[in-house]
């Protein structure tokens, strides 16, 4: 059995208004799993129930099918999306007493603080306060944070949040190294080039109701339609009268289009083959971008 | 990891932090500083016998001797008199006997130099008035002050894990009665420690010093007693602190959410200040929670009150000090993770949105 953080069918109301419906999906262990959606649609929410922050009203958290309970829940590693620090508080020391609460022994929280710190290039800056770190060094400290303990399991919202290029790359890096240790990885984020770059499974969240989820490729087979670039030598103009096409966008010798079902790709190829040499020919993958658009709709 | 376990490690912080910061570490100071100072500094301005000067061969040089003073023999009264003017003596004693000073009558020559009828006082207080005042006032004072700025401190620390995020990543991590635990014991053993080391300096400063024994032998149990109260009332009122603590989301906030827990440490201190002289109303006192933890020890310094009162006493304090943790940890748990804005204390009171 494939280890799997299975959020099911958990609910959240705040108030009058509710802002969970009967939430599932899965988190398998070593993938990463982006979580979109827009401000507000609940993954913060979400996050927080699954890290026991915050209680759900029905529905429940399992981790290798067993409900979640406070031990297990330690060996959690958690990014919160309101980030915070004791700011007159030295990096290590910091990092050392969450890993200590965590239930690490002191020299092992030691030890791991100095080498994360190094992997995320604030070995030098260790021994200076919170306070006086620049925003984007106090957010790699925060993933520090949630390191530590070399986490089961890793829930972070909005990581990248903040962070400039070069860190991105280095979170990343250190992100990837945790799912391929085997550990389940949850993120959200709204850098939707981002998600799309880094994850292989995908959760989209809208109004507070998953409205998909799987790996991107599934994702994006499901999402694709029949679309179709070409590019040719000459003018690309002649399709508009080719049988099934429907023109999407046409700028001289290249053109996007959708074929009509039942039409065959192939037909359409030969046809441009007959006029001229083509340069290039394919199906068009939607963006996650797109299929954001059209799922959160 | 168990909740004691991981309500250590958050004491530790705490104290750790503590001892570091440089508000804390000059008020400690200040505090020994002003118990040295009462105790030590009134024996050392008390600046020895008072000198007389007189004109030689006077019958009342040998008197004058006999009562301790500092007896200069002049040529005449002349002299003896300039020697007042200049302030080289405190008093002369010239012709007929007549005594000259300056601005105050000298009542230890004139003592010295008359016959008193014998006095016998049927009521003897136990100590000078000095000492009758200063204790009791002390003790309400020392309570005030600690309770005050260590409450304060909880509080403060509480606001300040809400108000820069961390909470969520700690809450996380331990259970919420760990972080409440932790924090309570670290303050209240740091309050323990400075008013032990308080009451340590002034029992040392009073030796020095050569503080009359009887009075000594008052203030030994007074303070004995005091230091169990203490604790007891400070703990009472620890969760109400971390509650006020949590219910405000930044420290300006503070102040709102902390006045009605300000009021109940201010009152108790100025009722038994204002009331010490009313032995009706201090008894009263010395049973209500609140006040007890100053009442008590002053009626044991006073001798007014039968060996079992403070027993009864500190069970009532114990009592409520139980139901008023319970209180603030309600309190506390019900708003630590409430950051948009000021909590209202019904809100706290009703909500159960953590998982425990």
């Amino acid at each position: 059995m494939t280890e799997v953080l299975n959020v099911d069918a958990v609910s959240r109301s705040f108030g009058d208004r509710q802002v969970l419906k009967d939430v599932s999906f899965a988190v398998t262990a070593g993938r990463i799993t982006g979580f979109v959606g827009a401000n507000g649609a609940g993954k913060t929410t979400t996050m927080r129930i699954i890290l026991g922050v915050l209680a759900a009203d029905s529905g429940q958290v399992t981790w290798r099918g067993a409900a979640l309970d406070r031990p297990t829940r330690q060996r959690f590693g958690y990014l919160p999306e309101e980030r915070g620090l004791y700011p007159k508080m030295s990096v290590t020391d910091q990092i050392v007493y969450l890993g200590q609460l965590h239930g690490m022994s002191r020299d092992d929280a030691r030890r791991r603080t100095a080498e994360l710190l190094d992997r995320l290039g604030l070995a030098e800056r260790a021994d200076d306060h919170v306070e006086k770190l620049s925003l984007g060094n106090q957010q790699r400290v925060q993933v520090a944070a949630a390191l530590v303990h070399d986490p089961e399991v890793l829930v972070l919202d909005e990581p990248f949040s903040g962070l400039d290029p070069l860190a991105v790359e280095t979170v990343l890096a250190v992100l990837r190294e945790r799912a391929s240790a085997g550990a389940p990885v949850l993120f959200s984020s709204h850098q939707l080039e981002l998600v799309e770059r880094l994850c292989d499974d995908l959760v989209i969240i809208a109004d507070g109701m998953i409205r998909a989820a799987g790996s991107r490729a599934e994702l994006r087979a499901s999402y694709a339609e029949p679309r179709y670039a070409i590019e040719v030598a000459a003018d690309a103009g002649w399709l508009r009268d080719q049988p099934g096409v429907t023109l999407v966008d046409l700028d001289g010798p290249r053109a996007v289009f959708d074929l009509a079902t039942g039409a065959d790709d192939q037909e359409v190829l030969r046809a441009a083959l007959a006029r001229g040499p083509v340069r290039s020919f394919g199906p068009v993958q939607p963006s996650l971008t797109e299929i954001f658009r059209e799922v959160a709709r | 990891m168990t909740t004691v376990a991981a309500a250590r490690l958050v004491a530790a912080r705490e104290i750790k932090v503590k001892l570091r910061d440089k508000t804390f570490l000059f008020s400690t100071a200040f505090f020994l500083l002003i118990a040295v100072a009462s105790t030590v500094l009134p024996a050392l301005l008390d600046g020895g016998p008072s000198s007389v000067a007189v004109a030689g061969g006077s019958a009342s040089t040998a008197g004058l001797q006999r009562a301790g003073l500092e007896v200069r023999t002049v040529a005449s009264d002349a002299d003896a008199e300039r020697l007042v003017r200049d302030g080289d003596v405190d008093a002369a004693v010239v012709a007929g006997p007549r005594v000259l000073a300056l601005d105050e009558i000298p009542s230890e020559v004139v003592d010295a130099l008359s016959t008193a009828p014998p006095v016998q006082l049927l009521d003897p207080a136990p100590g000078n008035p000095f000492v009758q005042f200063i204790v009791p006032f002390a003790l309400a004072f020392i309570f005030f002050i600690t309770s005050f700025t260590f409450g304060l401190l909880i509080a403060q620390s509480v606001t300040e894990e809400k108000q820069t995020r961390i909470v969520e990543i700690l809450v996380a991590s331990v259970p919420v009665r760990a972080l409440l635990a932790g924090k309570v014991a670290a303050m209240t053993l740091l309050a323990f420690a400075q008013i032990a080391l308080i009451a340590l300096v002034t029992f040392v400063g009073m030796r020095l010093a050569d503080v009359e024994t009887g009075v000594v032998n008052l203030i030994g149990p007074a303070i004995g007693w005091f230091l169990p109260f203490f604790v007891l009332g400070f703990i009472m009122l620890a969760a109400l602190w971390a509650g006020v603590g949590a219910l405000a989301a930044r420290q300006e906030d503070l102040a709102g959410t902390s006045s009605p827990l300000q009021m109940a440490v201010m009152l108790p201190f100025f009722a038994t200040i204002f009331l010490s002289d009313n032995a009706a109303a201090m008894k009263v006192l010395s049973y209500i929670p609140l006040s007890a933890p100053v009442a008590m020890p002053i009626r044991l310094f006073n001798d007014e009150a039968a060996t079992w009162e403070p027993v009864v006493s500190l069970v009532l304090l114990a009592l409520t000090a139980v139901a008023l943790l319970a209180a603030g940890a309600r309190l506390y748990e019900g708003s630590l993770l409430r950051t948009n804005g000021r909590t209202s204390f019904g809100t706290a009171w009703r909500s159960r949105s953590l998982v425990s």
